[in-house]
């Protein structure tokens, strides 16, 4: 009996402590009409050695091309150490570290992270994980709502995800809060300013601010932050952790704020950094980049922080330090009043179990590369992204689509039918980036690429061998 | 000790970092990269600068410092702690399955597709299902995708008026909390004495304004609801739909199909019952069943297989022999809006937590059909061998007269009558002894409370070893009280002060000599 350990004798001895003949007995309570036939679709049981033999056969069916799709999930080196030491028993089958006596390893590790991930967002605060960063942008979106009071309505630039922006409209839309699309700057590539302006003034709770964007172009992240503040709005940034290694933190985003706006709720001058920069309010996004495996879309985890004065409106499990009897440095769950099993029905979000071992492995991986190996990684991905967009021009009817700087992604645009281009490199071993047709049919035959660190010069040569092969060919 | 106070400045893992060219610039020496300087970051951010042999030990170390199921027996209530396979681990991160890009083309993506069709077929069979979508990522936002279908279901019906959903008081905090995310208010229902839904309460509170109700069973009180199919008739007749939890499917697996039931809807924790693991809170994984009205509304995205050239749709799957079940000919592909145009939409960026599916999915092909019975079985044995046990030891059952399911409850309450020693005192004294605790103070109905869940894949041994643990604290209370009270005293803290965690928020480590923010 796989994973049961029960002998001939242990059955009979624990019948004879029940006083039930057999183990039938035990689910006379239950209806004998409900009770279920045979299962059909299951199948017998397989030995390690036999469903190892059927989990290696798949697997092999699905060797994979040189990739140079982004698009939200990015191939970065991952150190052998990360994933040697997050499943290691002790973390890979812990529970919710609710007996926080029994569970101070993955709480410090959270405490640790939560510092992690607040320092790079430039943010106060941090919660120990949503599920994945498109519905950490849905959670982020309730929480300004909820913070705001007045208004349902939030604005989401059209630069957000396509895939991002289906998921959020799939969660809040049910609690009547209604997502307003802002067009962007078909030469930049960027949120368009233009159609920004005829929403000044409105009441509405919150803008998104992604950076970098779908397509990899840096947004003027000051100016939009200045002014949804001016609008009373409060700025949700979406951003790739990663990125922030080089990039400006959320929390520094915007001027210097001569008047502190009003916020709605407890604490709101709290929310004032001693620089005076109100920044972002909340900082949200996918920590994929932080040493989660690509594995055909997850797991991975979201992340979320904020300014001080929204703490207790944040989704999710807090960890927070303090002391144990004894005065000696602990760590436990806080503010769990925030939360459905206190909460119930009045809880920020019905969320429950999160990503934790996503973050343990994020942890670790932040803790190996330290701020200069992630800066590097950054760096190198932005580098090679570069000379990709340069060697791919260099093919006849390439071109670079938008003028805004790019960390690293581009978008390029080509002469032929994007999905038969990127079916003929496919043929050659090369997954040459995402199409945007199906969701920028204004673009024409675009394609989103991106090449990470981990690519080299001859990745590069390849890739553009491929594309002239199609072009050409 | 932190990290973070193991830093030295200036210490570089070399070997992690990339030699590129491009990667040696930085915004204090100029990078090459026409990102304009306002738009970079001055700061630098407070990350350690730690050898890799200074990260391993000191993660390990941390690591050290947990009771975890493969350490410490874990009976936690409503958790299903059981044995979480090694060869679920390993197979699901081979390296091909780790490499592939969520939007690479499906055809560098059949076996991992493969799998989770079978998964899906899986589900369907052991629930009794229509359909099955994998994608919610754990168990909260599974009821999310099946309120949302409930939803779905009634304004595609132009029934709009219908604005409560039904919870019992003893079901879990993510069914309130779930509801009105789905933009419903909740009706609470209260418990009967003996442990089933208050029936007459239940036709009180249905009417034309319910949608539906939110059910666990076996209920958080560790008793098979008998009455469901009265329940369900209530609901149904009143144009209702029933929702099943399926926090507590270990203990009817493959006994009843919540199908049988007549639930509209289910979620499945995988973590819980196909014993993928807790990982210290997630990832989960909550795939959602439905009955046939509800197969439009399935979360995306969902895996099909297309008719194989070679027309192999007669035998299941799974009832193939194993060997040369690897390679087929059949193609399968996610559908999407186009296939599904009224479905609820998706739940997350790509496609769930597939590396936590491919582990569900080992399990499950390593129990088979039989498997999945004993499961139900066994953890039911071990509930009700250890309820048996404690009740003739002297401790308070809840609920005595009725079969435990898969767990059970206990009052401490005629102990801190007698000695002042709580439920919560003895939790702590049990990590003492070297047991993880039940869950405490859960379901609120029954004082003093803890609510015990042996799982499957727990030997005699080891109930006979918790029970003798329990009845020591038990001995200690009257004797020694002071020393329960004080516990635990072997963890590596003691009890801590959330008082002073909650009241003067600590969130993250500041240097401290800098007064700068960090």
């Amino acid at each position: 009996m796989p994973f049961i350990p029960h002998t001939e004798q242990d059955i009979k001895a624990m019948l004879a402590s029940i006083g039930a003949k057999n183990i039938d007995a035990l689910f006379d309570e239950i209806p004998a009409a409900l009770k279920s036939g045979k299962l059909t679709a299951v199948g017998d049981g397989l030995n390690e050695m036999q469903v190892s033999r059927l989990m290696r056969e798949r697997a092999a069916q699905d060797s994979q091309p040189l990739n140079f799709i982004g698009a939200g999930a990015y191939e970065h080196h991952i150190p052998a150490a990360v994933w040697e030491i997050a499943t290691r028993g002790e973390y890979y089958t812990a529970y919710t570290p609710y007996q926080a006596e029994a569970s101070q390893g993955t709480l410090q590790t959270l405490y640790e992270y939560q510092t992690m991930i607040a320092s790079l967002t430039g943010m106060d605060a941090s919660n120990a994980s949503l599920y994945d960063g498109a519905s950490g942008l849905a959670e982020a979106i309730l929480m300004a709502v909820r913070a705001h009071k007045t208004s349902r309505h939030v604005l989401l630039p059209a630069t957000v995800s396509p895939l991002y922006r289906s998921v959020a409209r799939s969660i809040v839309r049910l609690q009547n809060i209604e997502l307003v699309e802002i067009p962007f700057d078909i030469a930049t590539g960027t949120i368009d300013f233009k159609a920004l302006e005829q929403y000044a003034g409105a009441d509405i709770a919150a803008m998104v601010i992604p950076q970098p964007n779908f397509f990899g172009a840096l947004e003027d992240v000051d100016a939009l932050t200045d002014w949804a503040h001016a609008q009373n709005m409060l700025a949700i940034a979406l951003v790739n952790p990663l990125t922030l290694a080089l990039l400006k933190a959320p929390g520094n985003w915007g001027s210097p704020l001569p008047n502190p706006l009003p916020l709605a709720g407890e604490g709101a001058n709290e929310s004032l950094r001693e620089s005076n920069i109100r920044g972002a309010d909340i900082a949200v996004g996918d920590g994929q980049p932080l040493g989660a495996p690509l594995s055909s879309g997850g797991p991975y985890f979201g992340f979320m922080c904020c300014k001080q004065a929204l703490v207790r409106q944040m989704p999710g499990r807090i960890i927070g330090r303090t002391v144990d009897l004894d005065g000696k440095q602990g760590f436990t769950l806080t503010l769990q009043a925030r939360e459905q099993h206190i909460r119930r029905a009045k809880a920020t979000s019905n969320i429950c179990s999160n990503q934790g071992l996503m973050v343990t492995a994020a942890t670790i991986h932040m803790a190996l590369l330290g701020a200069d190996g992630l800066r590097r990684a950054a760096a190198a991905s932005h580098g090679n992204t570069q000379s990709l967009a340069a060697l791919a021009c260099g093919v006849p009817g390439v071109k670079r689509l938008f003028s805004a700087p790019h960390f690293h992604e581009v978008v390029l645009r080509l002469p032929k039918s994007s999905a038969a281009v990127l079916a003929g490199m496919a043929e050659q071993g090369v997954s040459g980036g995402i199409d945007l047709q199906p969701y920028y049919p204004q673009l024409g035959n675009a394609i989103l690429v991106c090449a990470t660190e981990t690519k080299t010069e001859e990745d590069l040569q390849r890739y553009v061998a491929a594309l002239r092969h199609v072009l050409q060919g | 000790m932190l990290i973070f106070e193991r830093s030295h400045p200036g210490r570089r893992n070399a070997a992690q970092a990339p030699h590129h060219a491009a990667a040696a610039g930085g915004p204090s020496t100029g990078l090459r990269t026409g990102i304009p300087a306002a738009l970079l970051r001055q700061d630098r951010p407070l990350l350690p600068e730690a050898s890799e042999m200074d990260v391993v030990r000191h993660y390990t170390r941390l690591s050290q410092k947990n009771f975890s199921i493969d350490t410490h027996f874990y009976p936690l209530g409503s958790c299903t702690m059981k044995y979480n396979p090694r060869a679920c681990n390993t197979l699901a991160m081979l390296p091909n399955f780790l490499a592939r890009h969520p939007l690479a083309p499906e055809s560098t993506g059949q076996g991992v597709l493969a799998c989770l069709y079978d998964l899906q077929e899986i589900l369907k069979d052991v629930t009794g299902m229509a359909g099955v979508s994998l994608m919610p990522m754990a168990g909260a936002q599974g009821e999310f995708a099946g309120i949302a279908m409930i939803r779905a279901y009634h304004d595609m019906r132009g029934d709009t008026a219908r604005s409560e959903i039904i919870v019992p008081d003893a079901a879990h905090g993510t069914n309130p909390a779930t509801a009105v995310m789905c933009g419903y208010t909740v009706k609470e229902i209260p418990t009967g004495a003996n442990g089933d839904v208050d029936l007459d309460a239940l036709r009180a509170a249905t009417g034309p304004q319910t949608a539906g109700l939110m059910l666990t069973n076996p209920s958080t009180l560790g008793v098979f609801e008998k009455r469901i199919t009265d329940i369900q008739k209530v609901i149904h007749d009143a144009g209702g739909l029933l929702y099943y939890d399926g926090a507590n499917l270990n203990a009817i697996l493959g006994k009843v199909k919540p199908g049988d039931m007549g639930f509209d809807v289910i979620h499945m924790n995988l973590h819980k019952t196909f014993s993928t693991p807790h990982g210290g809170g997630g990832p989960g994984a909550g795939a959602v069943g439905v009955a046939q009205r509800l197969l439009p509304f399935l979360p995306l995205p969902v895996v099909a297989k297309l008719p194989s050239p070679a027309g192999g749709e007669s035998a299941a799957r799974g009832a193939k022999p194993a060997g040369g079940e690897g390679i087929n000919n059949e193609v399968f592909r996610y559908l999407t809006e186009k296939d599904l145009p009224q479905s609820i939409g998706h739940l997350s960026a790509f496609s769930g937590n597939i590396g936590i599916l491919l582990r569900a999915y080992v399990y499950a092909r390593m129990l088979g059909a039989e498997g999945m019975h004993r499961v139900a079985e066994f953890a039911t044995l071990n509930a009700n061998y250890l309820m048996a046990e404690l009740y003739k030891a002297g401790f308070t059952v809840a609920f005595p007269q009725r079969r435990a399911s898969h767990e059970f409850i206990i009052s401490m309450k005629p102990l801190k009558d007698a000695t002042g020693i709580s439920a919560m005192d003895v939790a702590k004294r049990l990590l003492d002894k070297g047991y993880h605790p039940p869950t405490t103070y859960f379901p609120m109905l029954v004082p003093e409370c803890l609510l015990i869940e042996p799982t499957e894949t727990e030997s005699k041994e080891t109930l006979d070893g918790f029970v003798a643990a329990l009845k020591e604290i038990r001995d200690e209370a009257h004797a020694t009280p002071e020393l329960v009270k004080g516990a635990p005293h072997t963890m590596p803290v003691r009890r801590l002060d959330d008082v002073k965690a909650a009241r003067e928020l600590d969130l993250t480590w500041k240097t401290p000599t800098s007064t700068a923010p960090v």
